[in-house]
């Protein structure tokens, strides 16, 4: 069975580390904070200048003056820092942010990614996707495998204008994780219940298929 | 105006000067510290062919949003925008430009033009549509791109505090663009939520010092939340 958006955020949530920076996008990213697992420390960070985001506030304590790279309002973590949009992407470019998870439309061998413009539909802007896949050195790109018709997202070459160019090394599908490295995806795990025949099917670029691949271990 | 009395009592008096054609860099993240008052005015003086440069346009009906209705934006410099009908209406029909930066480079962009450099390289938009045309230099090996300064004929800034000589404190997350915003304006105009005697404000804890700014008004905010979400106990 391809995996849920929260079981994709479960499986995304057991590569955070204990004292981490993470910036998580918008769309299944948001969800990994939900199962981040409990006894480790992480300071998630907030592109529109907040590093320790908090949960949503309780009706009484919404302030229009707290928000997330949303636009959500949000509360701040006892620890947490509040600065300018500049200092914020300063941490994100200088690579001081540990791990950062967006969506994408496609993704290829090369680790190129492709995110923010489908041509013909209405351009909204890139925001901070294109400087965050540029400074992080450990992004998750999590996606389905495939659109509903079927058509691997996982390409030799992105179709789609670029977000950045060679920049994804991990990627979580709905039925797959794959590390790109050396010019082709490598399967590292499939989802409960597929088979490496479906993904192989659904993987347009080249995909190295080891002889064991676990299945992922998701808590009930 | 003697000396260092910065504070002007008319919103009038705050944008004294705005031209047809000039650059206005605001503040603001979404509709969170919007000079939402300063913006008022701006529509208010019917100045046209603008060049406004702010992390986004507003929704329709408030923020830089209200500034579209009349077609005073000529070209906008963002990297998120689309909140509005009104705005896309005009980029789809060609009568808006804009000029689409991310986030990190459009805050580079206001914090180099305000801190008198005049171009960078960045990484950020290397191999992408954003990358296209500018020039490229390998450093360590990696390739960046070099991107220009921005500055304004006029900045507009929402802040929480300040005092009469403009030292300015911004609250929560409603800092974000203002104060590089704040450093980039020929003339830089701050509205706020409370005016405060010199000396109440802690030195070290002053966000944008007074040099930068050259005129406070003290305003009075809707602070529209663009999207609630709350927890239930």
């Amino acid at each position: 069975m391809a995996l849920t958006r929260e079981q994709m955020a479960q499986r995304v949530a057991q590569e955070i580390q204990d004292g981490s920076y993470v910036n998580l996008g918008i769309g299944i990213p948001t969800l990994v904070a939900n199962y981040i697992p409990d006894g480790i420390e992480v300071m998630l960070q907030s592109e529109n200048g907040l590093l320790g985001m908090g949960r949503y506030p309780y009706e009484d304590e919404v302030d229009a003056d707290m928000i997330n790279a949303g636009k959500e309002t949000v509360t701040a973590i006892d620890g947490a820092a509040i600065f300018d949009s500049a200092e914020s992407f300063a941490m994100i470019r200088g690579g001081h942010v540990d791990l950062t998870v967006l969506g994408a439309f496609e993704v290829d061998v090369n680790g190129n990614i492709a995110s923010w413009m489908i041509p013909g539909k209405l351009i909204k802007g890139m925001g901070g996707a294109m400087d965050l896949v540029a400074g992080a050195e450990n992004i998750i790109c999590t996606m389905t495998h495939a659109s509903k018709h079927g058509e691997s997202k996982l390409l030799s070459q992105c179709e789609l204008p670029l977000t950045g160019a060679g920049c994804i090394r991990r990627v979580l599908t709905d039925l797959a994780f794959l590390e790109i490295k050396d010019g082709a995806f490598h399967l590292l795990e499939r989802a409960p219940g597929v088979s490496v025949e479906d993904i192989s099917r659904l993987t347009a670029g080249k995909l190295i298929i080891p002889d064991h691949v676990p299945e992922m271990q998701l808590d009930a | 105006m003697a000396g260092f009395n910065k504070v002007v009592t008319s919103y009038a008096d705050a944008m004294a000067g705005l031209k047809d054609g000039m650059t206005v860099i605001a503040g603001g993240f979404g509709l969170c510290g919007i000079p939402e008052n300063l913006i008022q005015e701006i529509k208010r003086l019917a100045v046209t062919d603008l060049t406004v440069v702010s992390n986004n346009c507003g929704v329709d009906g408030f923020g830089l949003g209200v500034l579209l209705e009349d077609r005073q934006i000529k070209t906008m410099i963002a990297s998120y925008v689309g909140e509005n009908a009104l705005f896309e209406q005009q980029m789809l029909s060609g009568e808006l430009e804009v000029i689409l930066t991310p986030q990190g480079t459009l805050a580079e962009k206001m914090r180099a033009g305000g801190a008198g450099i005049p171009a960078f390289f960045t990484a950020t938009g290397y191999g992408t549509p954003i990358g296209e045309g500018k020039e490229v230099r390998e450093f360590d090996g990696r390739p960046y791109i070099l991107e220009e300064a921005i500055k304004g004929d006029f900045a507009i800034v929402k802040a929480w505090k300040a005092d009469r000589y403009g030292n300015v404190v911004y609250r929560h997350t409603a800092r974000n663009f203002n104060p590089l915003a704040a450093t980039a304006g020929k003339i830089t105009v701050v509205e706020v939520e409370e005016l405060v005697e010199p000396g109440e404000l802690d030195p070290a804890d002053v966000h944008t010092p007074g040099i930068y700014v050259d005129r406070v008004i003290l305003g009075k905010f809707e602070k529209r939340i663009e999207k609630r979400t709350v927890r239930t106990r």
